[in-house]
C-alpha cells in the first residue's frame, strides 16, 4: 500500500525535523527546522484528504508566522554567544520527564475504544475540502468566525502598544 | 494524493503524542526565549495533527474548524509573545527565560 507508506516516511520525518528543532545550538536553525516540520504536517494533511488545513497551515504557518520569528531573531542581531546554556542536570530530568509524560499518554490512549457508528468510516473523507469547511464555517460558526477578527486587531493594537514602549531603564 | 483507505487512527495518535512530547521536552531544556514560543508552536501542531485525524476518521468538519481557530488564536499569541520578548530584551539585553525572575519583585 502505497499511500500507507507515504504517510510513515512523512511521519518519520516530522519526527525527525522536530527533535532538530529542539536539539539545534543556533535559534536561525531551529527556525528553519521548524518551517520544515510545517511543512510535512501539511503532508500528512493532505494525506488525509485536509486540502483546506494544508494551504491554510503553509501560508501562516510556514509563512507568516515563521517569517515573523525570523524577522524577531534577525531584530535581535544574537550570536552564537548569547545562546543561554543549559546545565547538565536539566538535559537529565528533562529527559526523564519528557519519557514518562509519553509513556503516561501511551499507557492512556492505549484501552480507548473508539465509538464508530455505521457510515462513519469512509474510504475517502470530502469534509476538508474548502466547499464544505466554507458552508460548516460561514453557518454554523459564523459567530465564532467574527469574535476572532476582534482577537487579531487586540493583539494587533496590543503588539504595537507593546513595541511603541519608550525606553526605561530597570534597576 | 488521498489515502484510498480508511486512515490508521494509531499511528496519528502515536505520532501526535510524539510531537506534542517533543515539543514539552524542548520547553523543559531550552532557556532562550525564541526557541520556547517555537516548541509551543510545535505543541499546538501536534495537537492540530490529531484533531485532523480524528476529523477524518469520524468524517466531522468541526474538529477541521476548531483547527482553524486554534491556528487564528497562535497566530496571535506569536504576535504579542515576540512583542512582548523584543520588549524584555530592550530593557535587560537577553533573551534568557531566567530574566523574568526579576519579575518576583
Amino acid at each position: 500500500m502505497i499511500a500507507t507508506l507515504i504517510t510513515q516516511i512523512l511521519g518519520a520525518l516530522t519526527i525527525a525535523a522536530a527533535m532538530m528543532v529542539v536539539l539545534s545550538k543556533h535559534p536561525v536553525r531551529s527556525v528553519l527546522y521548524l518551517v520544515v516540520t510545517f511543512f510535512f504536517i501539511s503532508g500528512l494533511y493532505i494525506m488525509m484528504n485536509a486540502q483546506f488545513l494544508a494551504i491554510v497551515n503553509l501560508i501562516v504557518y510556514a509563512g507568516a508566522i515563521m517569517v515573523l520569528f525570523l524577522f524577531v531573531l534577525m531584530l535581535l542581531n544574537l550570536n552564537k554567544e548569547a545562546e543561554p546554556k543549559t546545565p547538565t542536570l536539566s538535559w537529565v530530568i528533562a529527559s526523564i520527564a519528557a519519557g514518562t509524560l509519553f509513556i503516561v499518554f501511551i499507557a492512556a490512549l492505549k484501552d480507548i475504544v473508539l465509538v464508530t457508528r455505521p457510515g462513519d468510516q469512509v474510504a475517502v473523507s470530502n469534509i476538508g475540502l474548502v466547499k464544505n469547511l466554507g458552508n460548516t464555517l460561514f453557518t454554523k460558526y459564523v459567530v465564532p468566525f467574527e469574535i476572532s477578527s476582534i482577537l487579531f486587531i487586540s493583539a494587533m493594537v496590543g503588539a504595537i502598544l507593546l513595541a511603541k514602549r519608550e525606553k526605561q531603564t530597570i534597576d | 494524493m488521498p489515502t484510498s483507505t480508511p486512515i490508521n487512527i494509531d499511528f496519528y495518535i502515536i505520532l501526535a503524542t510524539l510531537l506534542f512530547v517533543i515539543g514539552a521536552f524542548g520547553v523543559m531544556i531550552r532557556r532562550n526565549m525564541i526557541v520556547l514560543l517555537m516548541c509551543i508552536e510545535l505543541m499546538l501542531n501536534a495537537v492540530n495533527l490529531l484533531m485532523v485525524a480524528f476529523s477524518s476518521y469520524y468524517n466531522n468538519a468541526d474538529a477541521q474548524i476548531f483547527v482553524f481557530f486554534i491556528i487564528v488564536v497562535a497566530a496571535a499569541e506569536a504576535t504579542v509573545g515576540l512583542s512582548i520578548l523584543i520588549l524584555a530584551y530592550r530593557q535587560l539585553r537577553s533573551i534568557d527565560i531566567s530574566i523574568f525572575n526579576k519579575l518576583k519583585g
